[in-house]
């Protein structure tokens, strides 16, 4: 049900009652490595090509969020999932094994959180009883899709941020045991002018606040409301612009703990990820690994999670486009918190 | 279901111009580290031109060549020596720290070729290798022999050079 101009507030609490993570070996060497279902140890994955990689990446993380609970896709009646690649192809390639009925979503980054609020919605309403969201990225796809070949030596600076290998998968439904889905916001896309691709997160800073202001101001709530606020892939450039922003919009940000993604997955200062971690997989990973557990056992409460995209392409900004950015939020809690 | 205290009150929502809010964020970028970063390019693009020096020499020395014989074989060398740690995933991670000193020398452009065509393979040898190696590299050269032209016509008309 519409709350306020931009928040899905769902009468029906739809529950994601399996996940999958599956990552790669630099997240694996992270702090959170330990949550990841299955962490691979050469960015190879085991395939002849990057694009093949990412694919096998996201097959068996929605086939293992399927076989945790002895699903079959064909309990599900949608996929909704998307990637960055051109085209979604790893998406399209995913889905041709799942043999559902199928919705590709592209808001970069912030498409973990697109595709859940899509299903959550889908399946709150009775379109489908049962449904998975599911997103992931490849460190050497983007690399080769947006910026140079994987081996070229050229120095990147502070501000970039490094792609997660990783794919998450999360199957939504309203019978089962998880995590509830409470509300999901659904982002403006905004653009304030950065046109440096080497600087996502200060790009994409403002998508976030703006997200979080109109969540808060939709669901009549303040920070403190939340056990844990986490931006998507701000890490350590855009991560304290957007608590700077939110203090200056009077938003009392300090009374939740909030955190990033980008900076969770990665030990920034000893792994060379220069900013932090990036990509549609850095956010479905860690939402779908560490904090559903964390909501599963109780040590959160309720969260929300504001999934950060570039709608960027390679093209745009060589053309000197600035770069339009969007953010995606959608609230989670934990079993028996009303 | 939480009306708290205190929360009926709304929030403002930016209202900062894209100016302000680039000038901003400026502000908020780790500075890149400029001395750190040429002090590096001399050193690693000395240490590496000394190198080159060291193998002409060992051609001039082994095989009797004079320093203008033994120049080829020496870009040679360096190519391969460069090709090798780009295939073996090395040259990029060197290069993070070596900055502009990795970037300049011919080890640099060999890098440049051979990444592209690794990271190309996946697609055909005419359409991937072929069509790609020089997608970085193109660029030096058509500049580098565009500028070579202008030179050329300033030494004509200066009357000088032109052996």
């Amino acid at each position: 049900m519409l709350t306020g101009q931009q928040t899905w507030k769902f009468q029906r609490e739809p529950r994601i009652i399996s996940t999958a993570t599956i990552v790669g070996p630099d997240e694996a060497k992270g702090p959170l490595g330990n949550s990841f279902d299955k962490c691979y140890d050469a960015l190879e994955i085991e395939e002849k090509t990057w694009e093949k990689a990412e694919r096998r990446l996201l097959n068996e993380a929605t086939q293992l969020a399927l076989s945790k609970k002895n699903l079959t896709p064909n309990d599900l009646q949608v996929y909704v999932g998307g990637d960055l690649l051109n085209q979604i192809v790893t998406n399209n390639f995913v889905a041709r094994e799942l043999k559902i009925p199928y919705l590709g979503v592209f808001g970069a980054c912030s498409t973990s959180m697109e595709s859940l609020a899509i299903v959550a919605q889908l399946v709150s309403s009775g379109a489908v009883k049962k449904g998975m969201a599911g997103a992931s990225s490849h460190n050497c796809t983007v690399e080769k899709q947006f910026r140079y070949p994987t081996e070229y030596g050229a120095q990147k600076p502070p501000t970039a941020q490094y792609t997660v290998t990783g794919a998450g998968a999360a199957v939504v439904s309203l019978e089962g045991e998880g995590p509830a889905i409470e509300a999901a916001t659904i982002g403006r896309v905004i653009d304030l002018g950065i046109t440096d691709p080497f600087n996502m997160g200060g790009a994409m800073a403002p998508a976030a606040v703006d997200t979080i202001i109109a969540h808060l101001n939709d669901m009549n709530r303040s920070p403190k409301d939340y056990d844990l606020i986490v931006t998507g892939d701000l890490a350590s450039v855009g991560h304290p612009i957007a608590i700077d922003l939110l203090k200056k919009e009077q938003v009392p940000i300090q009374s939740t703990h909030f955190d990033d993604c980008g900076l969770m997955i990665y030990n920034t200062k000893e792994q060379l990820v220069q900013a932090g971690g990036s990509g549609a997989g850095c956010s479905a990973v860690v939402t779908y690994g560490h904090l559903v557990d964390e909501l599963n056992k109780g040590h959160l409460r309720r969260i929300l999670v504001v999934a950060t995209g570039a709608l960027l392409s390679p093209i745009t900004y060589q053309q000197g486009d600035s770069i339009p950015c969007i953010a995606h939020a959608v609230a989670l809690k934990g079993k028996g918190v009303e | 279901m939480s009306n708290k205290k205190g929360n009926s009150k709304k929030y403002s929502r930016s209202n900062l111009s894209a100016q302000e809010y680039q000038s901003f964020a400026k502000t908020k970028e780790p500075p890149r580290s400029i001395f750190k970063n040429c002090l590096m390019a001399f050193f690693v693009g000395g240490a590496i031109c000394c190198f080159g020096q060291g193998v002409t020499e060992f051609y001039m020395y082994i095989f009797k060549m004079s320093s203008q014989e033994a120049s080829d074989p020496t870009v040679a060398t360096l190519i391969l020596i460069a090709v090798i740690l780009t295939s073996l995933g090395i040259y990029d991670k060197f290069a993070q720290f070596a900055g502009a000193g990795s970037a300049v020398p011919v080890t640099g452009f060999a890098n440049s070729v051979c990444s592209a065509a690794l990271e190309h393979r996946s697609e055909g040898l005419v359409l991937g290798v072929g069509g790609n190696m020089f997608k970085l590299a193109g660029s030096v050269i058509v500049f580098g022999t565009v500028a070579a032209f202008f030179v050329g016509i300033a030494y004509m008309v200066l009357g000088i050079g032109g052996h």
